[in-house]
């Protein structure tokens, strides 16, 4: 569906994108996972025709996206983060509008948007702009839909966004990719990457990774290990200062740590009691996503 | 008080390190002085005139010499008869035109009065009155001369004035067509220049321009409804003048209405070539505003005259473009000229219709680069 | 985390016309705690956050904030609590040593307590060779760092953060955290808003909102045991509402 081969993207003196080899699959959930200034718009805009590469090809659905931008643009529904939305149109107008755009009509693919639009019909003649952020991602992936694409694009639809809105997003994306239509979206939500097919990790320009999900996770070497206090901030550092534990990564509850040599060191816990930790744990888990990816992000972010 | 200061700071700070800021603290101000001081002028150059002397005698001859050696006026014409005087207004280099009557100096010696009308072209009221008072100067003047040696010969020459076009020197006579000019470039250009870079700023662009949408149409699609209110802004105005200001259309309705068509397309096209600048719509408001509004005014013709300005300003007003679509209007509203004495203007603005044009495609951008 | 509250609301209500946003909100905070403020999109955080800051005024109810009414005293209120938004932190054309001077005379500080502040801020993150860069230059996650250093420049007894690692990078965001493990080890209450549920995770108490309402406060332990959930974001999904308006 997708082949990106060699591409590079420099913007004035600044490297968006480098060597960039990926290809997507008809009917895939592709996701592009990295943090902001990534790359993800820039590869996002080569896709879609808007931006020209400096080097490499990129081909979609069999079209060149420099040559044959005309032909593609018809067929690739794009959603580039929730401002292609016109902000005074009522939500039935800007689906109206991008249905006219795409030469077709609502009616046409109805069926593709029901269940998302059956949430937003209460709110048909509401302008665009008094939406919550959830239901402006809904209306923009709407109008992404609305002319059947066989591709959408989706540049960080769910940022910014409440956790259980996101959880929706993804699940409709799920049922719509039953249809067979493909979908690349990008996120720096880590935890959504395991609901891709397959993810590709980007950094600063650059690839990390791109394997499925359980394969990235597969692939790392490193053994991670959950460790626990109540004190949680005495415990980070105590943690670092510590000669055998390599990385040190708060998770919410817990710190993730690997050993220096990936070997598991038994005194840590006794040494934790007796620097005053009360009902100190580490246990070995399984690695995330966000683990890899933390790992593998260039040395220079980690200023520690 | 030191909380108070150090936001007075950042003021300044934020204040010189934006451009347009300083455009407007700096540049501004010290444009206007440039331009009042040297654009406006209360006093007349060069200003043409015609001679319908039907008498050519001594005492008409003389004046005449006096008033063509005055470095306020230049002689351009000596006309044969009454009829000539109409064309000769229309063809826009004359600024009044003295008519003597038959027999004048023999009237005057034999009479100790004479008449002489001053016709000043009314469609410019600042420049008439200028005209009349320095024509009159001089008139008395030459009594004075002619008054001194003893007796004196008690000769009075009493001008009778009469203003062509605009016979109460009324001044919306010269108001109503800058107002056209003015509003028509503001509705087209402005407004066009904006809804364009709404577009781009609202991120809306990226997605028709990733449609099948093509260039043109997203154009086109923009500027059509700005031509049709723009149009039908027009036809108001136009009614407007006439049912409350009493201010006809003299010259044929459809030239006006073609002309301003014209006129309306070279604003939209000023637009879209503005939009492609600008990356906000704050930008396409102060492009436009700054770089239309303000020039318009002023160096226009639309209240002070071009003819008397310094030959820089002249050059600048040449460039835009509703200086000549006012010559346009005057001409076909208030003098009721045809086609045959605008053509020059409406090719210049064909002109530069086009040159906009060309501009605005070469750099729109079909991608987001 | 001792028993002094530093925020006691008794009964919020804020209306908007017929609206309620907030609805009859009831909450402590206790000093030097890291307080989340969870809640969907529309469901009064924003609203809430910002009366507490002196923002907006309540329609009804009892807010104290570092001990003060802030009916009477908002503007003693303001004067002992910083507050950093995701929107807007700093000054994108001033200098990073400007806006740190900017702050600190906004907040009464001495010229020379403020150099002294200025030098062991940009040690603390490395940042002293970008003293005289523009904001705009910096990187998000630098912008972040340095805006909540500058919300905590004159010590604080609360600082209010809305969404402050919207968009940066997993390892700033981290590095993020510990600034605030910092400022709560020192003694500051930090009372932060997130969209990230592992976030929730380090704070010690949270507060799920779901339609003007609070639905649920407590440590996160004691949310997870109560609701049978793994994690803040199951709980959070079993709980609040999305408003869909």
């Amino acid at each position: 569906m997708i082949k990106s081969e060699n591409i590079s993207k420099r913007f004035g003196s600044i490297t968006a994108l480098e060597d960039i080899n990926l290809n997507i699959g008809q009917a895939e959930l592709y996701g592009l996972i990295g943090p902001d200034g990534a790359g993800k718009t820039t590869f996002f805009r080569l896709i879609t025709t808007l931006l020209i590469p400096d080097t490499g090809k990129i081909t979609v659905m069999g079209f060149d996206t420099v040559k044959d931008y005309v032909s593609l643009r018809s067929r690739i529904g794009y959603m580039p983060g929730r401002l292609s939305l016109y902000r005074d149109l009522t939500v039935e107008e800007n689906l109206k509008f991008y249905a006219t755009v795409f030469g077709t009509r609502i009616e046409e693919n109805y069926h593709l948007i029901k269940d998302i639009y059956s949430h937003l019909e209460p709110f048909k003649k509401r302008p665009a702009d008094k939406l919550s952020g959830g239901m402006k991602q809904k209306l923009a992936l709407c109008c992404a839909l609305i002319h059947a694409p066989d591709l959408i694009v989706l540049d960080e639809p769910t940022t910014g966004v409440d956790a259980v809105s996101r959880a929706e997003f993804w699940e409709i994306l799920k049922t719509l990719q039953s249809e067979g239509i493909t979908f690349l979206v990008s996120t720096p939500y880590m935890d959504e990457a395991v609901l891709c097919d397959k993810v590709a990790l980007l950094q600063k320009g650059h690839i990390l990774n791109i394997d499925k999900p359980a394969g990235i996770i597969k692939g790392f070497g490193k053994k991670i290990y959950a460790a626990r206090s109540q004190d949680k901030f005495r415990l980070i550092q105590d943690l670092r200062s510590h000669p055998s534990v390599e990385s040190v990564n708060p998770f919410g509850d817990s710190v993730h740590i690997s050993f220096v040599g990936n070997s598991y060191d038994s005194t840590l816990v006794g040494k934790l009691e007796k620097a005053g930790h009360r009902n100190p744990s580490v246990e070995q888990i399984k690695p995330g996503i966000e683990d890899v990816f933390l790992e593998l992000m260039s040395p220079e972010e980690n200023e520690q | 008080m030191k909380r108070f200061l150090g936001f007075v700071k950042k003021e300044f700070i934020h204040i010189f390190r934006d451009v347009r800021t300083l455009v407007i603290l700096f540049g501004i101000p010290a444009a206007q002085i440039l331009i009042f001081g040297y654009a406006v002028r209360t006093d007349i150059k060069n200003a043409g005139i015609a001679i319908l002397d039907s008498s050519k005698d001594e005492i008409s001859t003389a004046l005449v010499s006096k008033l063509e050696s005055s470095d306020f006026f230049i002689l351009k014409e000596n006309l044969q008869s009454w009829y000539q005087i109409d064309s000769s207004f229309k063809a826009g280099d004359i600024k009044a035109v003295l008519v003597f009557e038959d027999n004048f100096g023999e009237k005057l010696i034999g009479e100790g009065l004479a008449g002489i009308e001053i016709i000043a072209d009314g469609s410019e009221p600042n420049v008439a009155n200028l005209v009349t008072s320095y024509t009159r100067a001089i008139i008395n003047d030459y009594m004075l001369e002619v008054n001194k040696p003893s007796p004196p010969a008690g000769i009075m020459i009493e001008p009778e004035v009469k203003m062509y076009y605009n016979p109460n020197l009324e001044s919306r006579y010269m108001f109503v067509p800058g107002v056209i000019t003015i509003i028509l470039v503001l509705i087209c250009a402005l407004m066009t220049s904006v809804a364009i870079a709404r577009e781009k700023e609202f991120g809306t662009m990226e997605v028709l321009l990733a449609s099948p949408l093509k260039p043109l149409h997203i154009i086109l699609g923009k500027v059509t409804p700005y031509f049709i209110l723009s149009f039908i802004d027009l036809i108001v105005i136009l009614f407007l003048s006439w049912l409350v200001f009493d201010i006809p259309v003299r010259g044929s309705l459809v030239l006006l209405l073609l002309e301003s068509m014209l006129y309306i397309m070279l604003g939209l096209s000023l637009g879209i070539m503005i939009s492609t600048l600008s990356k906000t719509m704050q930008q396409a408001m102060f492009i436009s505003l700054l770089g239309l509004m303000l020039p318009t005014i002023i160096l226009s013709g639309f209240i002070f005259p071009v003819e008397y300005m310094p030959w820089i300003y002249r050059v600048l007003s040449s460039i835009i473009p509703p200086r000549w679509f006012i010559i346009i209007v005057k001409d076909v509203m208030i003098k009721g000229t045809d086609f045959a004495f605008v053509w020059k203007e409406t090719l210049i603005l064909l002109f530069m219709t086009l040159v906009f044009i060309t501009i605005s495609s070469m750099t729109f951008k079909r991608r987001l680069e | 985390m001792s028993n002094e509250k530093v925020i006691e609301v008794r009964n919020l209500v804020k209306k908007f016309g017929s609206f309620i946003a907030n609805d009859r909100l009831s909450f402590d905070v206790y000093r030097g705690e890291i307080f989340g403020f969870l809640g969907a999109n529309g469901a009064g955080k924003t609203t809430a956050l910002r009366i507490l800051s002196g923002l907006s005024k309540p329609s009804s109810g009892d807010v104290s904030v570092a001990g003060y009414d802030i009916y009477r005293h908002a503007e003693k209120v303001k004067k002992h609590i910083g507050y950093m938004c995701q929107k807007f932190s700093l000054y994108e054309d001033l200098t990073v040593t400007e806006n740190i001077m900017l702050y600190g005379g906004i907040y009464g500080l001495s010229k020379k307590l403020i150099e002294t502040k200025t030098t062991g801020l940009l040690e603390s993150l490395n940042f002293s060779a970008y003293r005289k860069r523009i904001i705009g230059e910096l990187p998000l996650g630098m912008r972040q760092k340095l805006a909540f250093s500058v919300a905590i420049l004159h010590d604080p007894d609360i600082v209010f953060l809305d969404e402050p690692t919207g968009g940066v990078d997993p390892i700033t965001r981290r590095q993020f955290w510990e600034m605030i493990y910092k400022a709560s080890s020192d003694g500051i209450t930090v009372f932060v808003t997130t969209h990230y549920m592992d976030e929730a995770e380090y704070c010690d108490r949270v507060s799920i909102m779901s339609e003007g309402r609070i639905v649920a406060i407590d440590s996160p332990a004691g949310l997870k045991e109560k609701y049978s959930s793994a994690s803040v974001q199951d709980v959070f999904v079993k709980i609040a509402r999305p408003n869909n308006n």
